[in-house]
């Protein structure tokens, strides 16, 4: 294992808009990382930079260990899938998957063997003399895919190839291509607005939001512990409190809320802090009268059945409202009663605000 | 840094820009800018005794644009447009329903019939039609084998006669673009609109002739503008009776030798263009359907 | 009801059988006349079959290299137009740049102002600056209303046209020209092929620009123009009949062609 893509202090920006800040990030050899965000937060740019269509305004992309941004698309050892699959409409299957053995001259009998073998891997096999017209959503994907890895990339690159399947077919590819990954062992980097594929196909994700990376991470770390509020909301459902650090004992952080008091677990967290605190609401509890470390009540407003699971609506004081989810045969609370919600103090994710303190924020007024 | 990047970017995009963009723009400034701006400038020079075009400021011709005899042609030539025109909906509109609406497989064949006739050189087609309606030609052979009348009866020479002529060159200007209107038409709309309860004529005026009016305002651009400048056919046709406002013109350049005469006369048919691009812009026309 | 389905059935056959009548009522009068033993030029009446015009228009060079003139000027121009056109096309569609409105702007001239005005404009400015008039200026006039109907056709076609599959062409490792060639010409050649084809067609038919900045040289729309002046010689009809068939027979051999093209899709 060693680095196989390295982005450095990359910059890119069009005109006023400054699309990727400063990024720096490293892609391991055979992995496959994933780029997760809602679209214009710069994602697929840096997708677009790693395969040579856009250039950085600064900063480096290294494939193994080269510097690649002076080079053209086409020098370039890296392969792309695109989301509207750009099939060669003119072009029958054959020879779009035969296109890039054609382009570096390869003998007509070897292209003639690889692609055969190319087609069987991804399941087309009889589909040679069509043309990409007469295909399926799903059969043009294997096609994009065939098309881009015959090359045998060191890296192939996919921009939300899923994007235009519906929902069953989207998750049979997904398998699919988690399979390929693994067969070919090449380095996957892929695209995608979409968290749930993100969680199960990726080694790591890079979550990107307004053109920084906020989390890099396994799927487990950026769900338990997502790094910023953004990626907290983005990833799964979650309750959002915001507040300031009240009292600080070892590693016991109280947090001051709007209607009340919180409590939670977390390192480095300051006296006056802002911070926000994240609760997933399978992590929510809630007791008929208050519990040690809390001091917030709410209204039950509504249930949800959702299957197995009971998804109870709670309303606070300020009229923001909260989900706690419940094992379905439990007894409930009637709507309307007063509840105290709390959780396991480890349970609940702590994020540095990127504001300052309270104090810093006073100080600033009266310094100006 | 900086610099090699933007380097780089001119060598991707500035090159092939220019190289692409670059003939058509030449061509447009030299051969259609920098002629009718020289046009503009003539129409206000005179001519010497030899007839050469003399570059001194003059309202001279401006002020002939405005005797009678003028006047009186502009109006007819303007008549003429207008009354083709309004052939070329009459016939046209219900013709390109027709096809374009037809069911039948032979539908790319009765659209090509429509072009045909005119990969036969059109001056030869409009001398066709001289014969046809000419004294001692095929109509009065036809009429007086009939005993529908006694002697040749005149058709030839009238105004009539280069109606008929600029309806015969132009008409194809007019169904084609109608006939891509309708085609477009979404048959669901018509049957929802008699589903509602509207009676066919009701589904007409509500539905059918408001999307596709797009095509009757290109058809009637491309019919109406030619036919002031379409000096042959009424040569041809007309003999002299029915002239246009590019008849006009033509003398000026030809035999009359007043080209400064003749540039303002242009002018005319540059305004009347102009005003009417700009109406059919207003009224929401796509400019890109007038390349048919 | 049914019946009266019947009756409008019948009218539009009729309506329609009328209009196809009026647009093709002059060919036959060409094609008898080329025919007719007459040898008065203005056909009083039929004279008798015979074919001695086809034979005697073999004697008529005049006529004839008009002819060739138009073939000539038809195609180079359509060649020149068609390249102009299509790189016009795909720069315009492809790049930003300053002043595309107005080069847009400036593309519809050709299209809708009256053919005399361009003819005299071309004129006017090819003798201010004493370009010999003949051969060249005929073409350069001839491109020169070619070229917005390339562009039209061609830009119909990049409606739709995804820019990706070029990008993916040079990530599969193709070069800019190579993927020129390899993808966008054709892919864009249906377009192309429409624009050349009707660029032709207005070209051999052109006669108001062609009279203006001929000089000497004649086409064979000017050739006809001329001897109508004088009643059409029956060696004229002779060739526009030749043509018409020439013509025909190439519609036959090209749509066949397409049809085979389109089922193989």
């Amino acid at each position: 294992m060693g680095h196989i893509v390295e982005i450095e202090g990359v910059n890119k920006i069009y005109g006023k808009n400054h699309v990727v800040k400063d990024l720096n990030l490293t892609v391991e050899e055979g992995e496959f990382l994933t780029f997760l965000g809602s679209s214009g937060c710069g994602k697929t740019t840096t997708l677009r930079m790693i395969a040579g269509f856009e250039e950085p305004t600064t900063g480096t992309i290294k494939v193994e260990g080269e510097n690649i941004e002076e080079k053209e698309p086409f020098e370039r050892d890296v392969n792309t899938v695109f989301q509207s699959y750009a099939l060669f409409p003119h072009k029958t299957i054959f020879d779009n998957i035969a296109y890039g053995l054609k382009m570096k001259k390869v003998p007509k009998a070897e292209i003639k063997e690889r692609v055969t073998e190319m087609m069987e891997l991804v399941q087309l096999e009889g589909f040679e003399k069509r043309y990409p017209s007469q295909l399926s959503g799903g059969q043009k994907q294997r096609v994009a895919i065939a098309r881009a890895l015959i090359n045998r990339p060191k890296v192939l690159l996919l921009d939300e190839p899923l994007g235009a399947l519906d929902l069953k077919l989207r998750k049979q590819m997904q398998l699919e291509l988690k399979r390929l990954q693994k067969k070919l062992n090449i380095t996957f980097i892929y695209v995608t607005h979409d968290q749930e594929e993100a969680l199960t196909m990726s080694d790591r994700i890079a979550i990107m939001h307004d053109g920084i990376l906020d989390q890099l991470g396994t799927p487990t770390e950026i769900y338990e512990s997502p790094a910023t509020k953004f990626v907290a909301t983005f990833i799964g459902e979650t309750n959002i409190f915001d507040g300031t650090v009240s009292f600080v004992q070892g590693d016991h952080v109280q947090v001051m809320i709007e209607n009340g008091f919180i409590s939670g677990i977390g390192d480095g967290f300051r006296f006056g802090e802002y911070m926000t605190v994240s609760v997933r609401p399978e992590k929510m509890k809630f007791s008929d009268s208050p519990v040690d470390g809390f001091g917030i009540t709410a209204f039950v407003k509504d249930y949800v059945y959702v299957g197995s699971v009971i998804k109870c609506i709670v309303e606070l004081p300020n009229g923001n409202e909260l989900k706690i989810e419940r094992l379905a045969g439990q007894s409930l609370p009637a709507i309307g009663s007063r509840i105290y919600p709390y959780w396991n103090k480890e349970d609940a994710v702590l994020i540095h605000s990127k504001e300052n303190s309270i104090f810093e924020a006073l100080d600033n007024i009266v310094l100006a | 840094m900086g610099k090699k990047h933007s380097k780089h970017e001119w060598k991707s995009n500035t090159l092939p820009a220019f190289v692409m963009v670059g003939p058509v723009t030449v061509m447009l400034i030299l051969l259609v800018a920098v002629p009718l701006i020289y046009v503009g400038i003539m129409s206000f020079c005179t001519t010497d005794a030899y007839y050469n075009v003399v570059f001194k400021f003059s309202l001279e011709n401006y002020a002939q644009l405005l005797s009678p005899d003028y006047v009186k042609i502009y109006g007819q030539s303007i008549v003429i447009a207008l009354i083709t025109t309004i052939l070329c909906i009459l016939i046209g509109y219900p013709f390109s329903y027709i096809i374009a609406r037809t069911k039948s497989k032979k539908k790319q064949l009765l659209y090509m019939l429509v072009i045909i006739p005119f990969w036969t050189n059109s001056l030869i087609r409009i001398y066709g039609w001289r014969t046809f309606l000419g004294s001692s030609g095929w109509l009065n052979s036809l009429l007086q084998f009939l005993h529908i009348t006694s002697g040749p009866v005149d058709f030839i020479y009238k105004q009539g006669t280069t109606v008929l002529g600029m309806v015969y060159c132009l008409i194809p200007f007019m169904i084609l673009p109608l006939y891509t209107a309708i085609e477009k038409l979404d048959g669901n709309l018509l049957e929802a609109s008699s589903d509602l309860g509207a009676k066919p004529v009701s589904t007409f005026l509500e539905v059918i002739l408001p999307l596709t009016s797009g095509g009757i305002f290109s058809g009637s651009i491309m019919v109406f503008i030619p036919c002031l400048g379409y000096f042959f056919v009424a040569n041809i046709l007309g003999g002299g009776n029915s002239d246009v406002i590019g008849n006009l013109i033509e003398r000026q350049f030809k035999s009359g030798n007043n080209w400064p005469l003749g540039a303002a006369l242009s002018i005319i048919l540059i305004v009347v263009t102009l005003i009417l691009v700009k109406i059919y812009q207003k009224a929401g026309g796509d400019m890109d359907s007038l390349g048919v | 009801m049914k019946k009266k389905t019947k009756i409008h059935k019948i009218g539009n056959i009729a309506f329609c059988a009328l209009v196809y009548i009026f647009l093709f009522l002059p060919i036959p009068v060409v094609v008898v006349n080329s025919m007719n033993a007459t040898t008065s030029k203005s056909y009083l009446s039929w004279k008798g079959f015979t074919l001695d015009w086809y034979v005697k228009l073999w004697d008529n060079t005049a006529l004839l290299s008009s002819f060739g003139n138009t073939i000539i000027i038809a195609v180079v121009s359509t060649i020149l137009a068609t390249i102009i056109g299509t790189l016009g096309a795909v720069g315009m569609y492809k790049y930003k740049f300053k002043g595309k409105g107005i080069i847009n702007g400036f593309l519809y001239i050709p299209v809708v102002i009256p053919e005399i005005v361009l003819g005299i404009s071309l004129l006017t400015i090819f003798a201010k600056t004493n370009i010999p008039r003949g051969m060249l200026t005929l073409i350069l006039a001839h491109v020169t209303f070619c070229v917005p109907f390339v562009i039209f056709n061609v830009r119909a076609r990049l409606t739709g046209y995804d820019n990706s599959i070029e990008e993916a062409s040079m990530d599969l490792g193709a070069n800019r020209i190579v993927t020129f060639f390899e993808i966008t010409l054709p892919v864009l050649a249906p377009g192309i092929a429409g624009g050349a084809l009707l660029a032709f067609t207005l070209s051999i038919d052109d006669v108001i620009i062609s009279y203006f900045v001929n000089g000497q040289t004649k086409t064979y729309p000017l050739k006809v123009m001329e001897s109508i002046k004088s009643g059409v010689a029956p060696d004229v009809n002779a060739l526009s009949t030749l043509i018409l068939l020439g013509t025909i027979l190439l519609v036959v051999l090209t749509q066949s062609n397409l049809f085979h093209k389109s089922k193989s899709e």
